[in-house]
């Protein structure tokens, strides 16, 4: 199947969808996606859940990121919607607006048990004006429930919060605490400041308090360049450049003493791939040593928190030639510090049936696709629990 | 196991610029009264606090109380007791970091010019390379030209975090001045200070929250020269990245090579995937080499090679560890003696040390490109 650029975003629907090739004898694993992405099928959707004038700032003056344009992202993206071809909904809109679709194309189709949404537009995590962001955020979440949450058992929300107004944040959250629908809290890597800081611990102290983990999904405008030595030119850098921040974000906690503090903090680190973290594990450790009169604060070796406190989702999985060396990497960080993730419907997505496809035995590929998610989140499978 | 440095290129080594005072004999009427009645000084780069115990193991700490800048202690402490045939000095210093272009010139030159005079002259193991103005790449292409002549600097010394990335093509006359000396471009850690260390987290709070970011900037850094197509316009380039922490690359050129494989169509200039240009083009130096004992032989192994390494003992920070520099375990299948970083891996990456006489000196036009 050729697809031709220009028509096919009208022209391909699910019968050009290719079934998911069967990997040898293995029976089909009934799995937890941790990076499931919806969209409003129209921006209208949000309204109802928006005050009248919210509603009107949104349609003048759209988002106010700290970011170039009005209506793209710094880096223009590779495929319409940032999406998969394929993934279109016959019945029109964008990717990841049509429930039903989205239905029989992956929850179905890849066995998926129990998908976590990450809503990445609209946002109200990164608004400059923090009083529209607080109030966007909390749209979202009305959203997420009413389009996504109800009607699918399967998929649970996340509590998007305006993170630069810790106030608003925390309100939020506590608005939603024992709310079955929501999983977790949503946060973004690239904060105004390290989200180490303490301007965002009063968010961290909520989040224990509803004993609900927050997943951060890679994205986020700080305004800052991607790379601490200015901005790149491609996306190829700055889509590889979410591993990096995640790799900054995870210092700044960990030596900020953000897990002292708060013990029982979980943290799910959502699309920056994972196969990094032994390596800033051993580099934290080793300079913690030489610089630990500056951190008193951290008594423990930073990598103690990251096999405490850390998950890590594994789209999009970093694959080395040679399979053992995924082993190798998984070996040191820790068996159980993996979630799988689809990031349907997103063109980097990772299948689940060729992922992990060597050097896994049974067992391992359930702790990575389902058992982990359901030891962090609790078994909220529908019937389940 | 104990690996022996003997006859080795030490590839990183760090004499440091005691103070202004010590520059201004190097320096033009016009900068030296500039410097002098300005009161300019306290240049040292902030990613290297002098005083901290980390950037000075204590016994190498000379009286004067910064480190690095005493000879004799180098030369006792670095070139006698792992002995060294050569060690290379890259100067850390704040000439690198200035907004005017014109006194990071004056300061770039007063460097080179110091560190010739100061250290190589009175100790012929000791080898240097050249700090450049990267803040105007014309006039950094005219200090490789000019310094190139002694055949002493082996190297162009740039800072791994400057205002762009280092693939962007404002950089290129310093990859072109470089290439037509045949010197490697030394990228080592260390900021300019002009974004966030940590990059698009923003700025952190600590010194060492800053130094473990370095090794993500290594890593942009990296994907820009890849993607940018710097090794493709110059092929005979080689980049050493000295001070990275290096157990990050066998993961990032996992990645890389996927990513390149779903977007070669935004750097239709990349014809050949990540690894294997890394493999001709860039070398990486093992102080520090981030990973514990019971993970380097598998790190190396990843890597596969230990060609891409290059010994370097980061004299006088704490990255080294007596008795040895090295990691403390390598593979006791590199035995002492045959160790090939130490040795056969520079050649190629520094032809000038070892491998070639003083070459023939050209003027500065000729030298030109």
């Amino acid at each position: 199947m050729s697809l031709d650029i220009a028509t096919s975003i009208d022209s391909v629907t699910t019968a050009d969808v290719a079934p998911a090739p069967a990997v040898g004898s293995r029976t089909p694993l009934a799995i937890v996606d941790c990076d499931i992405h919806p969209l409003p099928r129209r921006s209208s959707d949000l309204n109802p859940f928006l005050s009248a004038r919210w509603r009107r700032h949104l349609e003048t003056y759209g988002n106010g990121n700290r970011s170039p344009f009005f209506a793209n992202t710094p880096y223009p993206r590779f495929t319409p919607a940032l999406s998969r071809r394929d993934a279109w909904p016959p019945t029109g809109g964008l990717p990841g607006s049509d429930l039903e679709f989205m239905r029989s194309q992956h929850l179905d189709a890849n066995h998926v048990e129990l998908g976590m949404l990450q809503v990445l537009a609209p946002s109200g995590m990164a608004q400059r004006n923090v009083e529209f962001g607080a109030a966007l955020c909390t749209a979202v979440n009305d959203w997420q429930v009413a389009a996504w949450a109800e009607p699918e058992p399967r998929l649970k929300a996340s509590i998007t919060v305006a993170q630069e107004d810790a106030h608003a944040a925390v309100a939020e959250i506590e608005a939603r605490t024992g709310d079955p629908h929501f999983a977790q809290i949503a946060m973004a890597p690239r904060a105004f400041n390290p989200l180490g800081q303490r301007a965002y611990w009063p968010i961290y102290e909520a989040a224990v308090a509803a004993g609900l983990p927050i997943g951060v999904h890679a994205g986020g405008y700080s305004g800052a360049a991607d790379t601490g030595s200015g901005h790149p030119s491609f996306y190829a850098e700055d889509h590889h450049s979410n591993a990096m921040s995640m790799q900054t974000l995870l210092s700044s906690m960990i030596l900020e003493g953000v897990f002292e503090r708060f013990p029982t903090l979980r943290i799910v680190l959502v699309e920056g791939g994972f196969a990094w973290a032994a390596s800033l594990g051993w580099r934290l450790d080793q300079h913690w040593a030489r610089f630990r009169d500056e951190v008193p604060h951290v008594p423990l070796p930073p990598s103690t928190y990251l096999k405490r406190n850390v998950w890590i989702t594994t789209q999009p999985m970093e694959e080395p030639t040679m399979p053992r060396h995924l082993r190798e990497v998984v070996e040191w960080m820790g068996w159980d510090r993996l979630l799988f993730s689809t990031d349907y419907p997103h063109w980097d997505y990772d299948e689940p049936a060729q992922c992990f496809g060597v050097g896994f035995d049974d067992a391992q590929r359930a702790m990575i696709f389902r058992d982990n998610a359901l030891h962090l989140y609790g078994d909220l499978r529908p019937g389940r629990s | 196991m104990a690996i022996s440095t003997a006859g080795g290129i030490d590839c990183d080594v760090h004499p440091a610029v005691p103070s202004m005072a010590a520059l201004l004999p190097h320096l033009d009427d016009l900068w030296r009264e500039t410097m002098v009645l300005r009161g300019i000084d306290g240049l040292d780069l902030a990613s290297y606090p002098p005083g901290a115990p980390a950037n000075c193991r204590a016994d190498w700490r000379p009286p004067g109380g910064k480190g690095g800048t005493d000879l004799g202690y180098l030369q006792r402490q670095a070139l006698d007791a792992f002995g060294t045939r050569f060690a290379i000095a890259n100067v850390l210093y704040g000439a690198q970091a200035l907004h005017s272009e014109d006194m990071a010139a004056a300061l770039c030159r007063a460097v080179n010019d110091w560190v010739a005079q100061e250290w190589l002259d009175p100790e012929p193991r000791l080898r240097a390379s050249i700090v450049v103005p990267w803040q105007n790449p014309q006039l950094a292409a005219e200090e490789i030209h000019r310094c190139a002549l002694d055949p002493r600097f082996v190297s162009v010394l740039v800072l791994v975090m400057v205002d762009q990335p280092l693939g962007r093509r404002s950089q290129w006359p310093i990859y072109e001045a470089a290439t037509a000396h045949g010197l490697p471009v030394t990228v080592h850690a260390g900021s300019a200070g002009r974004h966030p260390v940590s990059g698009a987290t923003g700025w952190g709070s600590y010194h060492v929250e800053d130094y473990v970011a370095q090794a993500a900037a290594f890593q942009s850094q990296l994907l820009s020269l890849l993607y940018e197509g710097v090794f493709e316009r110059f092929p005979t380039l080689k980049v050493v990245f000295a001070e990275s922490g290096v157990t990050w690359l066998p993961t990032l050129l996992w990645r890389a090579r996927k990513t390149w494989r779903a977007l070669r169509s935004e750097v239709p200039w990349v014809l050949r995937p990540p690894e294997e240009v890394v493999a001709e083009h860039v070398r990486f130096t093992t102080q520090p080499f981030d990973a514990p004992a019971s993970a380097i032989e598998r790190v190396l192994d990843q890597l596969g090679s230990d060609r891409l390494l290059l010994f370097s003992t980061d004299y006088p920070t704490t990255t080294s560890r007596a008795p040895t520099p090295c990691p403390t375990s390598f593979p006791p299948t590199w035995p002492a003696g045959s160790w090939s970083t130490t040795r056969s891996t520079p050649s190629p990456a520094w032809p000038r040390p070892p491998a070639r006489p003083p070459p023939t000196y050209r003027t500065a036009q000729e030298a030109e490109p």
